[in-house]
Parts: structure tokens; sequence; C-alpha cells
């Protein structure tokens, strides 16, 4: 990810860049950005901006758990079985390429309207991302690492454990920093209707009262929270992966 | 005992069977060491893979005698590179279940007699390639195979390191009293390890000769006339055969 340093040099930058546009545009839609990071310092201050932060933040690691939960072993199955893929893979390419959030009709329908339908939307959009990933990784693995596991007397769940899903790991935590910006994206579509806590709701709320520093505080937020799960997949990642040359 | 019995294998290419092994027999005797030598692609590697049980032939028998357990070394990639050193050597003994502090004093002894001590936390990314051998050597040998297969275990490495690993699997063979069979490009190391040589064509693989070496085994082999006279026919049978010649 860069050192500490580098993301900090990177933020004033992008700061620089946000005053700039703010001072040349001269827009109320666009306030100045020290205006912001006070609403934002104040906010947290006196923990009005803690719970929707944290709502938020729940809301879009379930989606992400559940997802994972189920599309890594299909993911893995499917890639390393050729029968399964065969049969398995159409079935990916029809759906993989809807829109899903065009769903939310139907998932309304049948979980209601409350937080579980929101985990929901953003688990059934992550699992594509992550499914055709892990199958694609299990799917290219060398055949001699087999070979080798045969020589050794391995059954085919030993091979799922000690081939299969070690080799695949590196691509997998690929897909799962794609699933974050993709899981924070469809966190302020599903924050914008029928709920009013969490990062989604403050800016479409700000946005109607046309608050626009709360607006730009809501979409700061929910920078942090996508910065914030990259910093723990990176934590995961260097445990996992040390054997990966970096 | 491996006794091959006019053995044939085709491989698929592009849905048309090509012959990769033709009619191939010869036997090893228990405790003997055998080196298959032969041009690239000639079926080296199908060979030791039909030895070992990973193909079945198309035709012919390959019978060995009781059910040893048999070690292989594969040609590159045989290690895991998201394992340790440790972790490596010890993996046949995890798969089969093997108690934790049994595994732990095989492998501290493994480590120990192929000078790899201190290495047991490092992943094969992180060694250099001779070491990378003696773990795959290791590996093969933590479960106290009867029969080793070791297809080019010694390719890509300089001339001493070459030399050393090959006095340590000579040791191997000697000391834990086991079949070896050695797939290698180098006549040198065919003459130094194998009691047997069997001697392929170019593809698809047919025997060409079978030579018998009884000197081989003796750590002072290499410096002997014979050594170099057996050599010399290796030379002249793989000459022959680039230039077309049935010999
Ligand atoms: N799985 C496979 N499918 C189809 N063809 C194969 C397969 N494996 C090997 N071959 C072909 O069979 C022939 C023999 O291959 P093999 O690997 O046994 O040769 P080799 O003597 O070990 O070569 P080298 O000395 O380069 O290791 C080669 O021409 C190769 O292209
Ligand atoms: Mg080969």
């Amino acid at each position: 990810m860069g050192s500490k340093r580098d993301i900090f040099i990177a933020a004033l930058i992008l700061l620089g860049l946000w005053e700039l546009s703010a001072l040349l545009l001269d827009s109320i839609a666009l306030p100045e950005p020290w205006l912001v990071v006070k609403d934002i310092g104040r906010k947290l201050a006196d923990g009005s901006l803690l719970d929707d932060l944290a709502i938020s933040a729940a809301r879009a690691l379930l989606g992400i758990l559940l997802a994972l939960t189920a599309a890594v072993p299909l993911g893995l199955a499917v890639g390393a079985e050729e029968s399964l893929r065969r049969r398995i893979s159409p079935f990916i390419y029809l759906l993989y390429p809807i829109p899903h959030v065009v769903l939310l009709p139907l998932i309304i329908i049948l979980f209601g309207i409350g937080n579980f339908s929101k985990i929901f939307l953003i688990a059934l959009v992550v699992f594509f991302q992550i499914l055709v990933t892990t199958r694609d990784a299990a799917k290219d693995i060398n055949r001699n690492y087999f070979y080798a596991m045969q020589t050794l007397g391995a059954s085919r769940w030993q091979m799922y454990v000690h081939v299969i899903m070690p080799a695949s790991i590196p691509k997998i935590m690929t897909a799962m920093r794609i699933s974050v910006g993709t899981s924070v994206a469809i966190l302020f579509f599903v924050e914008s209707f029928a709920t009013t806590r969490g990062l989604g709701y403050i800016i479409m709320d700000s946005w109607g009262r046309s608050d626009y520093v709360s607006l730009y505080t809501g979409i700061g937020s929910m920078a942090m929270l996508g910065f914030s799960f990259y910093l723990i997949l990176d934590r995961i990642e260097k445990r996992l992966c040390r054997w990966t040359p970096s | 005992m491996i006794n091959v019995r006019s053995v044939n294998l085709c491989f698929d290419h592009q849905t048309v069977a090509r012959p990769v092994l033709q009619d191939i027999s010869f036997q090893i005797p228990p405790y003997g060491s055998c080196a298959i030598i032969g041009p690239s692609g000639c079926g080296k590697t199908s060979l030791l893979f039909l030895l070992s049980g990973l193909l079945q032939p198309d035709s012919g028998e390959i019978v060995i005698a009781g059910t040893p357990n048999c070690g292989t070394i594969l040609q590159n990639f045989g290690l895991f590179p998201w394992k340790t050193v440790y972790q490596n050597i010890g993996l046949g003994l995890v798969l089969q279940r093997k108690k934790k502090s049994f595994i732990q004093e095989r492998v501290t002894r493994l480590l120990r007699e192929m000078g790899l001590g201190g290495f047991e936390e490092h992943y094969p990314g992180q060694l250099s390639g001779g070491m990378q051998q003696r773990v795959a050597l290791a590996r093969a040998l933590a479960t106290e195979p009867e029969i080793l297969f070791m297809d080019e275990p010694l390719s890509s490495l300089d001339a001493l390191t070459r030399e050393r690993l090959q006095n340590l699997i000579l040791d191997v063979w000697q000391a834990k009293r086991i079949t070896a069979v050695l797939v290698t490009h180098s006549i040198e190391e065919a003459v130094f390890l194998g009691r047997r040589i069997i001697v392929l064509s170019k593809r698809p693989g047919r025997i060409l000769r079978i030579v018998d070496n009884p000197g081989a085994g003796e750590p002072d082999y290499r410096q002997s006339e014979y050594f170099f006279h057996q050599c010399g026919i290796l030379r002249e049978t793989l000459k022959g055969e680039e230039n077309g010649q049935q010999t």
C-alpha cells in the first residue's frame, strides 16, 4: 500500500486539489475542505458521527463476510473439479454481468426493508466478484503440485487443504480488495432508502437539506471507512501470504 | 524388484494420439540403482511417472514386487512455495496423520543430515537451487521409502554442488538400503549413480541400449579408467542417435 509517509502526502495533495477546485468553482456544491475536516472532527468528538460510521461499517463488513463464506468454497470447488466447472461456469457467465442492484425490489419482498436486505444486496454483488476470481485462481494451479501431492499419498480433501486453498489465497486477497470498493459503493445505494442510519443516509439527507458540508462529511467518512478496510486487509495478507515475494 | 514389460504410452495431441514410449522393457533388481538417460523430450519424465504410478501405460505392464512405500522427486516445482522448509519435509508424514512429536523428530534428523539446519522456517523461494534440491530429497526420504524415484534432481546446479549432491544421493542409497531410480541428462551422473543405465532414443522413446555398470556406488569411481570407458559408451550411443543411426 505504500509507506505511511506516502499515504500522508497523497492525502495532502488530494486536499490541495480539492481546495483549488473549490476556489475556482466557487459553488456551494463544493465547500472548501477545511470546513469539512472541521465538521468531521466536531462530529467525531461529540460522537454523532460514530453511530453512523459503525452501522455502515457493520453492514459492509457483514456483506463481505457473507459473500466470502459462500464464494470461496464454491469458487475453489468449481475451479478445481473439472466436472463442476463444466456444469457451473455457464451459470456464472450468465449471472455475473447482470447489474445485481436491480434485484433490490425482489430482495425487499423476500427479506423486508430491514438491515438484512441491505447486507444481502452487498453480499450478492461482492459474491460474484470473489467467486469468479477464486474459481480462476483454483483452475490455474500448476498441475505439478497435484502430482507432487499424489506421490505423497494425498486424498482429495488434503489437496484442498495443502494446495488448492493456499495457492489461491493471493488472488482471493486481490478480489477482497476490489470487493471493498464495491461494497462501499453499494452501501451508499442501500442506505439511501428505508433507513435513518448510516453514512449513505447522511449523504442523502444532507443533500435534501442542501447542507453541503454535511454531505461531504458523509463522503469523507465513506472514504475513511474504505481506507480502514484496506489497512485491515493488508494486515491479513501479510499474515497469510508470508511466502510470496513482496 | 521392478519389472517393466513391453510398455507403450501415447499422449493425445489435438485429438491425435502420438506415441511417447514404445516397447519399453527392463528390470531393476532390489536395492539396485538405475539411471534413465536420453535426449530432451524423449519421454524420461513420462517413464518415471509410469514407474511411480502417476500415469498408467496404454499397453504392457509394470510390476513392482510387494507394495513398497515410494518416494518421488519431481522435475522442478516439487516443493510448495507456501510451505516452509519444515512443513515441506514433514508433509508426507502429516498426510499420513503421524503424531506431531514423531514428525518433529524425523524432520529434525533429516534437516541435520541434509545440512539444512537453521533453515526450517525459510520458504523455498528464499533458498538456493542446491538447498531446494536437498529439501526435495529430504521430503522424499521422510516417509522412509523403499524405492526412490528422482527426475533430474540435480539439473541447474553448478558442477561442484552437483558432485556434492551426487555423493549425498550415493550415501542415501547405500545407507538406507533403497532402490534408486534416477532420470538425468548428464552422462557422468548416469555412470556415477546407475548400476544399470537405460538409454532412450529420441521421441518416441525406445530403449537404445541397457548398460550394466557394476562400478557405480564407489565414491571414487569418478577417477577410475572404467568410469571414462563407460561414459564413452554412453556418449557413442547417444551421438549415434543424434545422427539418426540406429544402434
Ligand atoms: N500431459 C501431456 N500431454 C501431452 N503431451 C505430453 C504430456 N506430457 C508430456 N508430453 C509430451 O511427451 C513427450 C515426452 O515428455 P517427457 O516430459 O516425458 O520428456 P522428458 O524426456 O522428460 O524431457 P526433458 O528431458 O525435457 O525433461 C514430450 O514430447 C512432451 O511434449
Ligand atoms: Mg523430464
